[in-house]
């Protein structure tokens, strides 16, 4: 049996996390960033990356790392998605640096994954289909070889944290397959922040129009296979479930704490059991989903590449159908003041509905794990 | 517990019950769980004393009483391997996993020589007497009556115990009585322990909705139970009762896992079989039915654990919540993928496992504590919310 019970130090660092989002990305903070729109914190950024070392976790100590496991890594990132803290953490540490370290050559890898554990650089990815299960199966970027560089063209009309990042990576089309491209900033590209719903999670449009890279921005040696990044991807969205579930903890709480508080016919109407009952079906959803992810994180190491795929869908398909019923139902039970702006519970509704569809929606997650289980001869398992 | 013994653990349980689960046990593979627990009485008792040959029940006791002292994680990998190879449904599991660890920790040293080597020899067999028609969410109710007879000191019981399972196959009964006249609710209880072959007691079995009766009605008018058979003293039955309950730690679940893992399979293979893995509707139950197994692995994992804090907690309190309803749901989608076929009753042996899944995952809901008592429990002790009002009892 594999031991799930977390250790003292994963305790600590999840305390720490959230103690310190407490302080720097409570409810006021949260409001700003909506006000901002910016979608990002650079000054709390700093500290988490730089400091605490967040984007470091899994990356090897080689590489300048702490070379921990994604256990710690998802705490950090359920603690983020709480306070739905408007940082670049999943793009780093979630996406970029485990493609990176998937398909990227070992002298890339050691140019580029010291600079994100030191929290030198925030980092993401232009997913060429950013709402799809599979988001490397499709690019509209293309890359043509060209006085001994390449010329990228295409328009990824949304990347997450484009504009906090320092690095973005383009997976773009050559002939011979997908081809990893490093955009530093400045390196010619333009990015265009967007107006989203979910104004706590930056997104912008990257555009590329005949932009010449030189050789060495060229990160793999010769070419990949979407399948040659299902680890990545796997990591990814066990990052956004984890993060899912962080924010479905947190609206459930608020509205805990609302039904304990509002008195209705004499009583706090957390004593009627039709509310009673509701708050404890969403409590074992998210018990479901956090053991889903947590577990998922633990095997993570002794997992084969499909696997690993099959479990990070399964979260992310509770984790996205948890969120947004948490939040759907802290506004029913706030009543009337659960449809205000004054109230938090629609942050975390709009939230809910913007993630759900990163990287996959949940019927698409499920599409894909009924594939693997009703394709081939059902396996033992 | 390091990995290596516990692959070594599971090796010697993989090995033993190739040698031992065939010839005349063979029959037994798969047989005899839940919906199915009147199958081939006989022949599994005799399966226990088998067991009890290898040393395989009661693992979990101290070597004192026989048993191996097994850590969680090495009872957890015995359940695994057991149910891995289509061991059957337990007869021996009240007295083992309920009343030998209340006795272990409550019984007198005069009442563990006499009950707990025959528990661990599988060679008496044990049923809970709990539940009464006006006490079944709600056991603080229960009106069955134990008198003490002054000249023996022995308890006379008169009442009526419901949902007995396998009373007819068991020897010895727990019971949770009312010692006290005119007590109510938790007070003036007694846990005492009866025979079950006297005058005085009347088992009659109830038919369920699949037509098997693994369960029973006991009646009681006049059974004695001896004054040495008091766990406890009069009036401390409700704690006795509920510490009992505490010794099911779930470890038995993920065994029943696999069984849950075997059923999931075999709907697949169906749904492959009969066209009905085309149907998109039915593709997202069942991927959604597998990505609820994979997480009630990790949850019960996590609920085994002994975490203190908010999660684990909750953990704990929501497991029977959730893989019961996964268990039921699973149940209506075997049905589902069987479609027509789910209605034909000609005996073919993959059909009749999932009708039987369909009607007694019915049950699963139920008993045990309900999932509306559940929902209160997680309400009430996971998040502080306030108690259901309790009439006009203390």
């Amino acid at each position: 049996m594999m031991d799930l019970q977390l250790t003292d130090d994963q305790r600590l660092i999840r305390q720490q996390a959230a103690r310190l989002l407490a302080d720097r990305a409570g409810p006021q903070q949260l409001r700003q960033t909506v006000a901002a729109a910016t979608g990002f914190d650079a000054a709390l950024w700093r500290t988490v990356a730089r400091q605490l070392g967040w984007c470091a976790m899994t990356i090897a100590e080689r590489h300048g790392g702490l070379g921990l496991s994604l256990t710690e890594l998802s705490l950090v990132v359920e603690a983020a998605g709480e306070r739905l803290a408007p940082l670049p953490l999943w793009s780093t540490a979630c996406a970029a640096a485990p493609l990176l370290s998937a398909v990227a050559t070992e002298e890339a890898r050691a140019a580029i994954l010291p600079r994100i554990a030191a929290g030198e650089i925030a980092a993401t990815v232009a997913w060429g289909d950013l709402g799809a299960a599979d988001p490397l199966a499709a690019t509209p970027v293309t890359a043509v070889p060209a006085n001994g560089g390449y010329l990228l063209d295409g328009l990824v009309t949304q990347v997450v944290d484009a504009e906090a990042a320092d690095l973005v990576l383009v997976p773009a089309r050559l002939a011979q397959g997908l081809a990893l491209f490093a955009l530093e900033r400045g390196a010619g590209h333009e990015t265009r922040q967007i107006e989203t719903l979910d104004a706590t999670r930056q997104i912008g449009a990257l555009e590329m129009r005949g932009l010449r890279l030189s050789a060495d921005a060229r990160l793999d040696a010769d070419g990949f296979t979407p399948r040659a990044a299902a680890s990545a991807i796997a990591t990814a969205n066990l990052g956004l479930a984890a993060e899912q579930v962080g924010a479905a903890r947190a609206v459930m709480d608020l509205t805990l704490a609302y039904v304990g508080e509002r008195v209705q016919f004499g009583r706090v109407i957390a004593s009627f059991q039709a509310v009673k009952h509701r708050c404890a079906r969403l409590e074992v959803d998210l018990a479901e989903a956090r053991a889903m992810v947590l577990g998922a994180a633990a095997n993570f190491a002794n997992a084969e590449d499909d696997e690993r795929l099959l479990e990070a869908r399964a979260a992310r398909a509770l984790a996205s159908d948890l969120l947004f019923r948490a939040a759907e139902e802290s506004i029913q039970l706030h009543g009337g003041v659960g449809f205000t702006w004054e109230y938090d519970p629609h942050l975390y509704l709009k939230r809910a509905q913007a993630v759900s569809a990163l990287l996959g929606s949940a019927d698409r997650h499920l599409e894909a794990i009924a594939e693997h289980l009703l394709a081939e001869a059902c396996h033992e398992r | 517990m390091s990995d290596d013994r516990l692959a070594a653990l599971r090796a010697e349980v993989r090995a033993w019950l190739s040698e031992h689960l065939a010839g005349r046990f063979e029959p037994l593979r798969w047989r005899g769980h839940a919906g199915d627990g009147d199958a081939l009485p006989e022949l599994r008792k005799e399966w226990e004393r088998e067991l009890a040959g290898g040393g395989w029940t009661c693992p979990g006791w101290p070597a004192e009483w026989g048993g191996r002292g097994l850590s969680v994680a090495e009872q957890v990998a015995f359940q695994e391997e057991y149910a891995r190879a289509g061991g059957p449904g337990r007869i021996g599991h009240i007295g083992e996993g309920l009343i030998g660890p209340t006795l272990i920790e409550f019984g007198t040293p005069a009442q563990q020589q006499r009950f707990l080597p025959a528990i661990r020899a599988g060679t008496e067999f044990w049923c809970q007497g709990y539940s009464e028609p006006q006490a079944g969410s709600d056991l603080a109710n229960v009106r069955t009556r134990a008198r003490r007879e002054d000249a023996t000191g022995d308890w006379l019981v008169h009442g009526q115990k419901v949902w007995t399972s396998l009373a007819h196959l068991s020897d010895w009964i727990f019971v949770l009585a009312r010692s006290e006249e005119g007590s109510t609710g938790r007070h003036g209880l007694i846990f005492l322990l009866l025979a079950l072959d006297q005058p005085g007691i009347e088992i009659r079995p109830i038919r369920q909705i699949g037509g098997g009766a693994e369960f029973n009605s006991v009646f009681f008018d006049g059974a004695r139970a001896r004054a040495e058979h008091v766990v406890g003293a009069a009036g401390e039955g409700w704690r006795i009762a509920t510490a009992l309950l505490g010794f099911e730690r779930g470890i038995s679940t993920l065994g029943q896992q696999m069984a849950f893992a075997q059923e999931l399979d075999l709907v697949c293979r169906i749904a492959r079989e009969n066209g009905a893995a085309r149907s998109p509707e039915l593709r997202q139950r069942i991927a959604r039915a597998w990505a609820g197994l994979r997480a009630m692995r990790y949850l019960a994992m996590r609920a085994l654990c002994d975490d203190a804090s908010r999660e684990g907690r909750l953990a704990r309190l929501g497991y029977k919540y959730h893989w019961s309803n996964w268990h039921r749901d699973l149940g209506r989608l075997a049905m589902d993928v069987l479609g027509p076929d789910g209605n034909v009753v000609d005996g073919d042996p993959r059909r009749e496992r999932l009708r039987r899944l369909f009607l007694f995952s019915r049950a699963d809901t139920i008993y045990g504590g309900t999932s509306e008592i559940q929902l209160n429990l997680i309400a009430e002790q996971g998040l502080g919310m306030p108690r259901e009002p309790r009439g006009d009892r203390s």
